[in-house]
């Protein structure tokens, strides 16, 4: 039965409905009486609404409501809040504008929504939102953070004067600039961290159902955590109280991020549905989901980095403006601020580091966390920065980051995080060992007589997952905490369901999770099921992003698993007249050691509901709940080398190579780990060679459609060779460190090192496309 | 997606005359233009009538010196044709270039030239090669029938039955998809005719659709060799430039695709 616990590679126990097309979506629950909602969005990226005449679709065919903007202002649901607050070097609080579910007066982004409409079927509420009438007097518009910051702006919300939502500042300014002027070599770059966005396989839909006569709402929606939307809507937005609201988040399929928020729609959705009585659903298509799902990324930085003579990295100092969009989205405000530039230190000894973040206001979609969120955007900055350090200094790439190394644990930045263990030199050894860093000059060298200009990159990166310790958090500004819940059930046959709070979109926790309960007892994973996604049924939870369901999630289950065991174990030992220290699990038996005595576990579950022969003063049952609580962060970290070949014809990069060496500390399962990885590292593929939103100076988003945003495909990607190198992670009892976002946060600075060592430029910009690499080459 | 009348004619005359009773008739082949833009509300025909059933318009003959290829023959089949294979190995090569395989499936090479999109792979063969596009109504030579972006020879309610490709004597097509469409960013064909002229067809770099390089066709009738253009400049002037690539990045692209195209061609 071992071999199904962890570090097994079981196949997925989901993979047959989702392979089988039996998955359970929100477009797919069928309510009778149904209704169906389109929303009318502005065409425009800033625009004053003059007026809105409702009244001819109103009278449409199948019609059942018709609601704006106003009507919601009026009713007094709630705007859309941001649930962590930054303060800006000044002092003062963050600058935020007021985001209402459905613009009343003033659209400030293309796509975002004026009114909807209700109708009996799909068709008919969109043939009646065409015949809302929105008169509309067109503002100027900020389209870029270079739009939005110069002088004269357009100004989007009278809140944040200049469209600056905060100034914010880390680290020791004076410390770094002396340590700048005290340097022997400087190194400098300035970094566009271009836009992305998420694209999900499946779009965001949201059903909302209104009991009338228990004033009581269900809604169904694409979250990656329904409890946090539930406390939301209910605590914020004035539409309805907690114990009266049930959220439930079935099979979702994908979010990256982009459904941790709560967006206007699902509001809108639930409100409707008690405006018109009837049940409201909406399903959003791919181009809603361009035009609405919270962009990622977003940055254009300065960024340096100070050398000693013996090319020690003494100091770090970045400014970055983050584009925002044109409204703050839940997390937006950490995510530049708290996840990236906490980051910045890198896998590096750097004794100075000051970071200065500026966020601020466009007419554009808004911008919140996307995998790795902020992340990625930090290693890029620290990885670039030490591959021009190589190249100005001369100085081979792979010795000068293993020279500046942190190699004694644990480690305090000068930004916050205290990294608790790793091994950096691992992982970096295992990466060059496999892609044989040694003979690249050779293969050099041959590719060119070959008429081949071709390149090798290294990116080591760091992140902090395992999000994250509620104390810390809530000192710098989040407004909830971050642990996780877990409920341990042993039915009185012995089968065992696990109620956990967080939320699998892809992640495949109804196998890991098993995985876990079913080791530690013996049994088949098959006996063991896993519960979310169900306000009704899971007690709390704090959901899935940040790569923190093992490191948080596991070790809640973990925490309930002990209680249930040492509970267990009690009456094992009562039944078999042992001492209850004697007694250990095994096979899924309770045996006592030493002896041939033993009782299976369904046994000893019956035992604890009949009731009929339990120890003294104990209670009936066997179920228990835990909280778990995280004591730091995690840190996955590890080496990523990739080797690439460009055609100087056509400025096409084509992969040699791409080897990723991972320290991820425990591995639950290692096929899913590697699904995990390859996922993550075809979006920072994706990132630094295909993908890119971009506006046009109007504000239309000009990649609406995947005729012109790249989404990475199987045949953009090489056959990655993986390894991992395994320090485990002292915070958790599993010692896991999570890996969901390894991939997207390593794998750009890799790619664009390669690519600017091939073609001895080291000016590029994401996406590296073809066109931007030839003209790199050619001028 | 509005409304329409869905017809399904079992001949070209069927087809032609219901287009006429038709307000705002469309003729319907493979779909990858005409469905898109129906159900993006971009367009709304009173009346589409599906062309991919008429049993005639389907099927490779060959014919004297040349291969016909009826107008709703799928991009499949024209890749996998053993005629076309044989007659002329480049125009088996464009088709198996475009799209995913669910594209080739279904698309048509009458669709695609009665479409002209200008990122399309098909204009470029039939304007190198010479080819002969023959309607239900007339014969039109190639270099009448490309009239710019989404503008064709053809007139109102006219369908083209077949393709008539003449056999030349070196062939070849050469193409750098759009990154994300995998529509041409810039696709060359060239073709030596047995009398050894040279026509070059450029498609997915003009701004008004598929275009003769004279340049390049100058120096292959000089010197029919990939080398021979390694000094040849092609003009940005009226090329496409957007995020995909400027003006310029396609005119060294139709200078590259050529060379590859040549080298192909042998």
């Amino acid at each position: 039965m071992g071999v199904e616990g962890i570090g097994a590679s079981v196949v997925r126990k989901e993979d047959r409905r989702f392979v089988t097309g039996r998955g359970r979506y929100v477009d797919d629950i069928k309510i009778v009486g149904l209704t169906h909602a389109h929303f009318v969005r502005s065409p425009h990226a800033h625009a004053k609404i003059k007026s809105i005449d409702i009244a001819a679709a109103k009278g449409m065919p199948g019609v059942v409501g018709v609601l704006t903007g106003q009507e919601i202002v009026d009713d007094k649901v709630g705007n859309l809040i941001c649930g962590w607050a930054i303060t800006s070097k000044d002092g003062t609080g963050m600058k935020m504008g007021a985001w209402p579910a459905m613009a009343p007066e003033i659209v400030r982004f293309a796509g975002q929504a004026v009114a909807v409409v209700i109708a009996e079927t799909k068709n008919q509420a969109r043939d009646a939102a065409e015949a809302v009438v929105v008169d509309y007097e067109e503002l100027p518009v900020a389209s870029d953070i270079r739009a939005a910051i110069k002088p004269g702006a357009p100004q989007l919300h009278p809140e944040a004067p200049g469209n600056v939502i905060y100034d914010w500042t880390i680290g020791e300014e004076a410390a770094t600039d002396a340590a700048f002027k005290a340097a022997a070599n400087v190194v400098s770059l300035d970094i566009t961290n271009n836009r992305l966005v998420p694209n999900a396989m499946e779009p965001r839909a949201a059903i909302a159902e209104y009991n009338d006569a228990e004033e009581h709402f269900t809604l169904y929606t694409t979250s990656q955590n329904p409890h946090v939307a539930r406390l939301v809507l209910s605590a914020f937005y004035n539409i309805a109280q907690e114990h009266k609201l049930r959220v439930v988040a079935p099979d979702v399929g994908g979010g990256f991020g982009s459904k941790i928020f709560i967006y206007p729609e699902e509001m809108v959705a639930l409100w409707a549905s008690k405006k018109v009585r009837r049940p409201v659903k909406w399903t959003g298509d791919r181009s809603e989901a361009f035009l609405t799902d919270a962009h990622g990324r977003d940055h254009l930085t300065k960024a340096e980095m100070a050398f000693d003579k013996d090319n020690k990295v003494t100091a770090l100092r970045v400014k970055t403006y983050a584009n925002l969009g044109a409204y703050m989205s839940l997390f937006s405000s950490s995510v530049p601020t708290y996840l990236y530039a906490t980051l910045l230190s890198g896998q590096y000894n750097i004794p100075n580091i000051f970071a200065e973040v500026i966020s601020v206001y466009t007419n554009t979609t808004p911008v919140d966390a996307y995998r790795g969120a902020g992340r990625p955007e930090a290693s890029f900055v620290v990885e670039r920065l030490m591959e021009t350090a190589a190249r100005q200094l001369k100085v081979d790439p792979a010795e000068l980051r293993r020279k500046n190394f942190i190699t004694t644990f644990p480690h305090q930045t000068p930004v916050i995080m205290a990294y608790d263990v790793g091994d950096f030199g691992a992982s970096l050894d295992s990466a060059m060992k496999a892609i044989d860093y040694a003979g690249f000059p050779a293969r050099k060298a041959k590719a060119k007589t070959e008429g081949k200009l071709r390149g090798i990159g290294i990116s080591c990166y760091i992140e902090a997952c395992g999000i994250a310790p509620s104390k810390a958090v809530g000192s710098l500004g989040a407004g909830v905490g971050l642990w996780e819940s877990a409920e341990v059930r042993v039915n009185p046959v012995g089968t065992i369901e696990i109620l956990t709070g967080s939320h699998s979109h892809g992640q495949g926790h109804e196998t890991t999770f098993a995985q876990l309960v079913a080791g530690r007892l013996g049994i088949p994973i098959s006996q063991v099921s896993i519960v979310h996604g169900d306000t009704d049924k899971v007690q709390f939870g704090m959901g899935t992003y940040g790569s923190r369901s093992a490191a948080v999630g596991m070790s809640a289950i973990f925490k309930a698993m002990e209680k249930v065991e040492a509970k267990a174990k009690k009456i094992a030992a009562h039944q078999l007249e042992a001492s209850e220290a004697d007694i250990v699990i095994e096979n899924g038996e309770f045996k006592v050691t030493g002896t041939d005595k033993s009782i299976a576990l369904p046994m000893v579950a019956l035992a604890a509901y009949t009731a009929h022969n339990l120890p003294d003063g104990m209670e009936p049952g066997l179920k228990e709940g835990a909280f778990y609580d995280p004591t730091n962060f995690t840190f996955p970290a590890g080496a990523y080398i990739c080797e690439i070949e460009v055609d100087s014809g056509t400025g096409k990069t084509s992969f040699v190579n791409f080897v990723a060496a991972d320290d991820f500390g425990t591995l639950i399962n290692p096929m899913i780990v590697e699904g995990q990885v390859h996922g993550g590292l075809a979006q920072g593929i994706g990132q630094a060679l295909l993908e890119g939103a971009v506006y046009d100076s109007s504000g239309q988003l000009v990649t609406a459609s995947f005729m012109d945003y790249t989404m990475p495909r199987a045949d953009d990607l090489p056959s990655f060779k993986l390894s991992h190198t395994t320090t485990l992670c002292p915070g958790n009892p599993l010692g896991v460190k999570g890996c969901g976002e390894a991939g997207a946060i390593g794998a750009s600075a890799a790619v664009i090192n390669a690519i600017t060592d091939a073609i001895g430029n080291n000016k590029l910009e994401m996406p590296a496309s073809p066109d931007r690499v030839w003209h790199a080459i050619h001028g | 997606m509005y409304e329409t009348t869905y017809h399904r004619p079992a001949s070209v005359d069927e087809a032609a005359a219901l287009f006429a009773k038709g307000s705002d008739s469309k003729y319907l082949a493979g779909g990858h233009t005409l469905l898109p833009v129906m159900k993006q509300r971009l367009a709304s025909p009173s009346d589409v009538i599906d062309l991919g059933k008429i049993k005639d318009l389907v099927g490779i003959e060959p014919s004297g010196a040349g291969i016909v290829i009826k107008a709703a023959t799928t991009h499949y089949d024209v890749a996998n044709s053993d005629a076309v294979k044989k007659a002329i190995p480049a125009l088996a090569h464009l088709a198996s270039l475009i799209g995913d395989p669910q594209v080739r499936y279904r698309g048509t090479i009458g669709g695609s030239i009665a479409n002209n999109d200008p990122a399309a792979d098909y204009p470029a063969a039939v304007l190198a090669l010479g080819a002969t596009i023959k309607t239900n109504k007339r014969s039109i030579a190639a270099d009448e029938f490309f009239k710019g972006l989404f503008t064709t020879a053809l007139a109102d309610g006219e369908i083209i039955t077949a393709v008539s490709f003449p056999v030349q004597a070196k062939a070849g097509y050469s193409k750098f998809p759009n990154p994300a469409s995998r529509f041409a960013l810039t696709g060359v064909f060239v073709a030596k005719t047995p009398a050894g002229d040279v026509r070059v067809a450029a498609t997915g770099a003009s701004q008004n659709g598929v275009m003769r390089v004279p340049a390049i066709e100058a120096a292959l009738k000089a010197n029919w060799s990939a080398g021979a253009l390694d000094n040849v400049t092609v003009s940005t002037d009226g090329l496409l430039s957007d995020i995909h690539g400027s003006s310029a990045y396609r005119a060294n692209l139709i200078k590259v695709m050529a060379q590859r195209a040549v080298t192909a061609a042998g």
